[in-house]
């Protein structure tokens, strides 16, 4: 961890006084809490630039660190805070979680202030991780019903901590196994040299045949290449869909993990993005940073919004032409219907398949007649109920086909 | 603020000094850079480390590697990336057709010395990334739009900016005679991978502030004065705060000035009209050009000054 302060051996180093070569190593580590990817080589390179000069003044350091350590546009856009509460004092205050100056188990992690607010008592590390007994999903089907304000803490509570179950994350990730595996590849444009392709690579066989003096006897042919599919999930976690979130998240983590190429939403009034919460190694570590994102959960639900959102800022970077998007949602729009029909048309055009999800039609009876669905259904591809991972598997031969 | 280099850093009398210098070398040759990104060039000199930029499409990528090229005064190598790319297209490749006449016309002789004969540089063809690290002076090596390319390639570059070498089978080991000065770009379509990241620099290109774009107007579009450039900058800050499809770019601010200027406008305010029907500069989706109705675009024009 501290190997980047404290390498003896390079002559730069000799030059940086004890106490800022600490100092650094303690930045480092701030970083790396912070999800920067920061390794030796970077530590450095950074102690390099504060003998070639750089550290004269705060401004220029700054800057020049900013360009190293960060890897990307977050990243970017964090650096500066991190920096001057660091190394300024500036907002020392607001940003102490973040700090991590003396021992890496000191600096709290984001973990620790949600269970603060939202789960007093029990230890930190044990509440997430004890495998919640049965009762739990009864519990939760009980207060998913309940109508009133504290739906959103409910939900950060009850379904986010489920998704530590490993007998149901076994299970979602087992359904979610066997959808990669089925939806996993689509032919694309490319070609790729097959023994047993349909067409003639002229260019390779002349060279396959060098040796024999360029007469063509073995033959290199190409075939298309397969491409992985890319599922992009999005997911309702409002209110009315409480009851279902938990199986869903659970889904979702499987699909994140089994397939190649997979990102993964939520919304509710907004949007949030939620795959690299969900690909956090340390699960304690994931559920905190999806509770935090769920902050905002329950009430209504603004599809249309959800969806302008993420086709502004997301759908450019998350679909390309063998993306398929699934939408998981009741349909229950309490913002406009009109706006949801037109993002829905725009999201269509971008990706390959659209996939509409809903837990509702499980019941009897049920009939698309909430507005929201009205305004989405002409521009799915597959209407299917799926409230359980049960149902999800029954869907399995409809997804393959998509 | 005078900066003592490693002792590492001798060579180079191109190398600009300080981000001042730098800031001057690169505005000369055309682009306009904020000091974020001459304190990244000069890192990039000092820590001799690939520079990645990030950053929307239009907002002048490209042409930071373009200026760092004339800045320094040396030859820019562009590998356009696109899916499928592979080695034969970014490294090298054997010329076959020469390669077989010459076995044909050699036929019968010593085939040991036919091989030798084949596989030697005169059958080489060099591709963008062999070529640029085998030039006599250090070139601007610029991989263009990186998250095109597929994750294998993505890791193959890496080896070669870690080690600027080569290993051809037929013909051995090629060390790089120079270190070339490499700029990534990239659009965000897709998720680079972390070794990627964490071998390069970061910058973050974001859309210029005012001042900047009008600056860059200035010095791009000829005959365009300083009040007209300052306009068109604050019309186009707030066009990009509209909710639009397609946020314009830098680029479109200047074909959107070029039209203004070619179109003889003076001032904004004047010509109202040529405005309007000149926005087709700056929306290119049917959506935002419906948005951006006459009232919208008068409404703007009002509240640039």
């Amino acid at each position: 961890m501290n190997g980047c302060g404290t390498d003896a051996g390079f002559p730069e180093i000799d030059e940086v006084s004890r106490l800022v070569s600490a100092k650094l190593a303690g930045f480092l580590r701030t970083l790396r809490d912070n999800g920067f990817a920061v390794g030796l080589q970077e530590g450095r390179d950074a102690a390099a630039l504060m003998t070639a000069g750089y550290i004269e003044n705060p401004g220029l350091l700054r800057s020049a660190l900013k360009h190293l350590f960060s890897a990307r546009k977050s990243d970017w856009d964090k650096f500066d805070g991190l920096f001057d509460a660091f190394w300024l004092g500036r907002g020392v205050r607001s940003g102490s979680m973040t700090m991590g100056s003396a021992k890496a188990a000191n600096s709290p992690s984001l973990k620790s202030l949600q269970d603060n607010k939202a789960a007093p008592g029990g230890s930190q590390a044990a509440t997430d991780q004890i495998p919640s007994a049965d009762d739990a999903p009864e519990k939760r089907a009980g207060e998913g019903r309940m109508e009133g304000a504290s739906r959103a803490d409910n939900l950060a509570e009850v379904d986010f901590r489920n998704m530590a179950d490993p007998e149901q994350i076994e299970q979602a990730h087992e359904v979610a196994a066997r959808l990669a595996k089925t939806m996993r590849t689509r032919l694309t444009r490319r070609d790729l040299a097959r023994r047993h392709g349909y067409r003639l690579d002229l260019r390779r066989t002349i060279h396959g045949n060098i040796s024999h003096g360029g007469v063509p006897i073995s033959l290199v042919k190409r075939q298309r290449k397969q491409k992985p599919l890319r599922l992009v999930v999005l997911l309702d976690a409002s209110g009315s869909m409480s009851m279902y979130t938990g199986v869903f998240l659970r889904f979702i983590h499987g699909v994140l993990d089994e397939f190649r190429e997979a990102e993964a939403f939520l919304f509710h009034t907004r949007l949030a993005y939620v795959s690299d919460a969900m690909k956090e190694k340390d699960p304690a570590r994931a559920l905190d940073r999806l509770s935090i994102m769920a902050q905002g959960a329950g009430g209504g639900t603004k599809i249309g919004e959800s969806l302008q959102t993420f086709n502004r800022w997301h759908a450019a970077r998350v679909l390309h032409s063998r993306s398929c998007v699934m939408i998981v949602s009741d349909g229950y729009e309490t913002g406009d219907a009109a706006l949801l029909g037109r993002e829905m048309a725009a999201l269509a055009k971008r990706c390959r398949r659209i996939v509409w999800l809903n837990p509702m039609m499980a019941w009897q009876g049920y009939a698309p007649e909430a507005l929201g669905i009205k305004a989405a259904l002409p521009h799915v591809d597959l209407y299917a109920p799926a409230n359980t991972l049960k149902s999800l598997t029954e869907l399995e031969p409809y997804l393959a086909k998509l | 603020m005078k900066r003592q280099r490693g002792s590492n850093e001798k060579e180079n009398a191109l190398a600009m000094k300080t981000r001042e210098e730098i800031a001057q070398a690169l505005a000369a040759s055309g682009y306009i850079a904020d000091a974020e990104l001459a304190t990244a060039i000069s890192l990039m000199q000092l820590l001799r480390r690939p520079l990645l930029l990030e950053g929307e499409a239009g907002v002048g990528k490209t042409e930071v590697a373009k200026a760092l090229a004339t800045a320094h005064a040396t030859e820019l190598i562009r590998l356009q990336c696109y899916e499928g790319l592979d080695q034969s297209a970014a490294l090298y490749e054997w010329n076959y057709q020469r390669q077989l006449l010459s076995i044909q016309a050699h036929r019968g002789e010593n085939a040991d010395a036919i091989e030798d004969q084949i596989f030697s540089e005169k059958y080489l063809l060099e591709r963008p990334l062999l070529a640029a690290i085998r030039r006599p002076a250090p070139p601007v090596l610029l991989i263009d739009e990186i998250d095109r390319a597929d994750d294998e390639f993505e890791a193959f570059l890496l080896e070669l900016l870690s080690d600027f070498q080569v290993s051809i089978p037929e013909l051995g080991t090629i060390s790089a005679t120079t270190i070339p000065h490499v700029v990534l770009t990239s659009n965000g379509t897709r998720e680079l991978s972390d070794a990627l990241r964490r071998r390069c620099l970061y910058h973050y290109v974001d859309y210029p502030d005012v001042d900047r774009e009008a600056r860059i107007i200035m010095a791009r579009i000829d005959g365009a004065g300083a009040s007209l450039s300052l306009q068109i900058a604050r019309m186009v800050e707030s066009v990009r705060k509209e909710e639009l499809r397609k946020v314009p770019g830098v680029a479109e601010t200047l074909d959107w000035a070029a039209a203004l200027v070619g179109l003889g406008v003076l001032d904004l305010h004047d010509t109202p009209e040529t405005v309007h029907e000149t926005l087709m500069c700056l929306l290119k989706t049917h959506e935002d050009k419906s948005r951006m109705t006459r009232e919208v675009t008068e409404r703007l024009l009002g509240k640039v000054a």
